[in-house]
């Protein structure tokens, strides 16, 4: 785990960022709707993966969190219409959110932790479901506009064309991965990385354990709120479905598919997500169940997900200690 | 000096009583070891002392300071430190990540976000001398879940002393390691004794190393202290010979 990419995966990185900044020129809309889609994915996912990959923590309640960043970010664009207003609104909406009820969860760890957060999940699921007033019920809220990206005074830039907004979730995408690039890298990401492998060792490290835990949830809640409040300005509605629970277990599918273990895993399964998904649509509208099919195959063959095939390229063919050598492939093929 | 007092500490698990109001002064600087049969209560007195488990009655004094039921890290802050029975190491994390972690927690820094571990050199330097001393610093950049069992034991006894603590229990410290590794650790409990660092209390079975060690001794049976003195009246003492069955002290 060092610090700087290698130079194979730099030059990678550059022509991905590139690709995806020219990609308005040389695609249709389509093509653009759907990078948009992936990146929302790929944000929410990263956020997720901070808490699983690197704390130890399964959520099954993320998609809470994302739809009280959407439907912040709405309320906020139906009000007032500025984009910028709307989005940070939505993710401090979610940020708080998570840290009040990660007070609650983190106190419990593996499969009561994960219970906890699908509880706390659907819980505000049922409150955009039936606090009709606010949320608009099943009907959700409609005409949210996609509101011009406004600094008083100094510019304003029209958001009426998709592509235009497509810069500003690219942008804002970039920035996000970037900066969980380098809090996994942090000593704080080191000090999470040591929670998730035991505990009990942490704690007799001096780590004060449920404080990072803490950390951890209120941080991917504001990714999880960023991804939903990429969402409104997109397709002009946000209804309850967006909060369900299945909502949550797309950054987990996402992520398994991708690989815990990478940093990248998350973001490569974000876009196999997608991918997947939009090309077995074409073909049958129970698309779920074909998906479903891939993911268990996927798992099954690679069970530290598609990433982990390039992770194990960089390691030394031939060990100096043929005997520790043989331990370490031990060891994590037992992971 | 007196470092930890715990004054009449009692646990019980449903109906057995694992430790009974045990009184014991752990004064700094005098290496002691805890000794005993199997269920005697000692990795439980263990337990109590850093804060693993919280005592029913009793109270613990650390440097004077009540720590009965003060959480785990504080304890760590303020001096006080353990190694575990069974392996307890961050199995995904580097060799050398396993020492920052405890180093790091020492001088506050684990909450610090956005930069990488290049910038933290002080911390770095920290753990690699710590790493030279557990004498794995060939192996910084290992996955610890690689190392052998007895690396492992070494790192494990490594995260316990790199927060510099002044009152350190290591629970079977020779336990399960090769004549080369046990010397490591035993050279090392007792450089780190003499250079007045850290004041060592090991839970042991082999009492080769406890007699060789020890400069005082606390038996325990049945979650009481049985006896307590030097090793020179331990080793006359009836009561212990009984509880023993004289088979490990007729050498």
């Amino acid at each position: 785990m060092t610090g700087r990419l290698s130079p194979r995966a730099t030059i990678l990185v550059a022509l991905l960022t590139s690709a995806l900044f020219l990609l308005p020129w040389v695609a249709g809309k389509y093509p653009v709707y759907l990078a948009i889609q992936i990146l929302i994915l790929a944000v929410f996912s990263i956020g997720f993966n901070l808490l699983f990959g690197y704390t130890g923590l399964l959520s099954f309640g993320q998609a809470g969190f994302f739809a009280v960043g959407a439907y912040g970010c709405a309320k906020i664009l139906l009000a007032v219409p500025n984009l910028f207003l709307g989005i940070a609104g939505g993710v401090a909406a979610a940020g708080v959110a998570a840290f009040l009820l990660g007070i609650l969860s983190v106190r419990h760890t593996r499969i009561y932790f994960s219970m906890l957060t699908l509880a706390f999940g659907m819980m505000i699921y049922s409150v955009a479901w039936k606090w009709r007033d606010y949320t608009g019920g099943d009907d959700g809220l409609v005409g949210i506009p996609r509101a011009p990206l406004e600094i008083p005074g100094l510019v304003t830039i029209s958001m009426a064309a998709m592509e235009h907004y497509y810069y500003v979730v690219l942008v804002l995408s970039l920035a996000a991965i970037l900066a969980m690039y380098r809090l996994v890298r942090s000593p704080l990401g080191l000090t999470l990385q040591a929670i998730r492998d035991s505990e009990t060792r942490a704690a007799f490290a001096g780590v004060p354990v449920q404080k990072y835990r803490l950390f951890a949830f209120t941080i991917a809640g504001l990714y999880a709120g960023l991804a939903g409040a990429l969402l409104p300005p997109l397709e002009n509605t946000v209804t309850p479905p967006i909060a369900h629970w299945s909502t949550s277990a797309e950054p987990v599918l996402a992520t398994l598919l991708g690989g815990i273990h990478t940093f990248s895993g998350p973001i490569v399964g974000a876009f196999l997500f997608f991918v997947i998904k939009d090309v077995v649509m074409r073909f049958t509208e129970y698309w779920l169940i074909c998906f479903g099919i891939i993911v268990v195959a996927m798992v099954m063959g690679f069970p530290s997900g598609i990433m982990s095939i390039f992770e194990n390229r960089k390691r030394p063919a031939v060990p100096p200690d043929a005997d520790r050598a043989a331990k370490a492939a031990n060891a994590s093929a037992k992971k | 000096m007196e470092l930890l007092r715990i004054e009449s500490a009692g646990k019980r698990f449903g109906d057995f009583v694992a430790v009974n109001g045990v009184s014991l002064t752990l004064p700094a600087g005098r290496l002691t070891a805890i000794i005993g049969p199997n269920g005697a209560g000692k990795t439980t007195l263990i337990n109590l002392a850093t804060g693993a488990m919280f005592p029913d009655s009793g109270a613990l004094r650390f440097k004077g300071e009540d720590i009965t039921r003060l959480a785990i890290h504080h304890r760590i802050r303020k001096g006080l430190s353990r190694s575990f029975q069974i392996m307890n190491i961050f199995a995904r994390l580097s060799v050398l990540q396993n020492i920052l972690v405890p180093v790091l927690a020492r001088h506050g820094r684990t909450a610090i976000p956005f930069h990488g571990m290049e910038r933290e050199t002080e911390a770095v330097a920290e753990a690699r001398q710590v790493l030279h001393e557990i004498g794995l610093l060939d192996h910084e950049h290992d996955p610890a879940g690689a190392l052998s069992h007895g690396d492992q034991r070494l790192l494990e006894m490594g995260i316990a002393i790199a927060p510099a603590p002044q009152l350190c229990f290591l629970d079977e410290p020779s336990s399960g390691l090769t004549p080369t590794e046990r010397s490591t650790v035993l050279e090392l409990i007792r450089r780190l004794s003499a250079e007045r660092r850290t004041t060592f209390v090991i839970v042991e079975h082999d009492m080769d190393v406890v007699f060789s060690l020890a400069e005082w001794i606390v038996v325990m049976n049945r979650g009481e202290v049985l006896a307590e003195g030097l090793p020179a009246e331990i080793r006359e003492n009836r009561a212990v010979r009984e509880v023993y069955l004289g088979e490990e002290f007729s050498a």
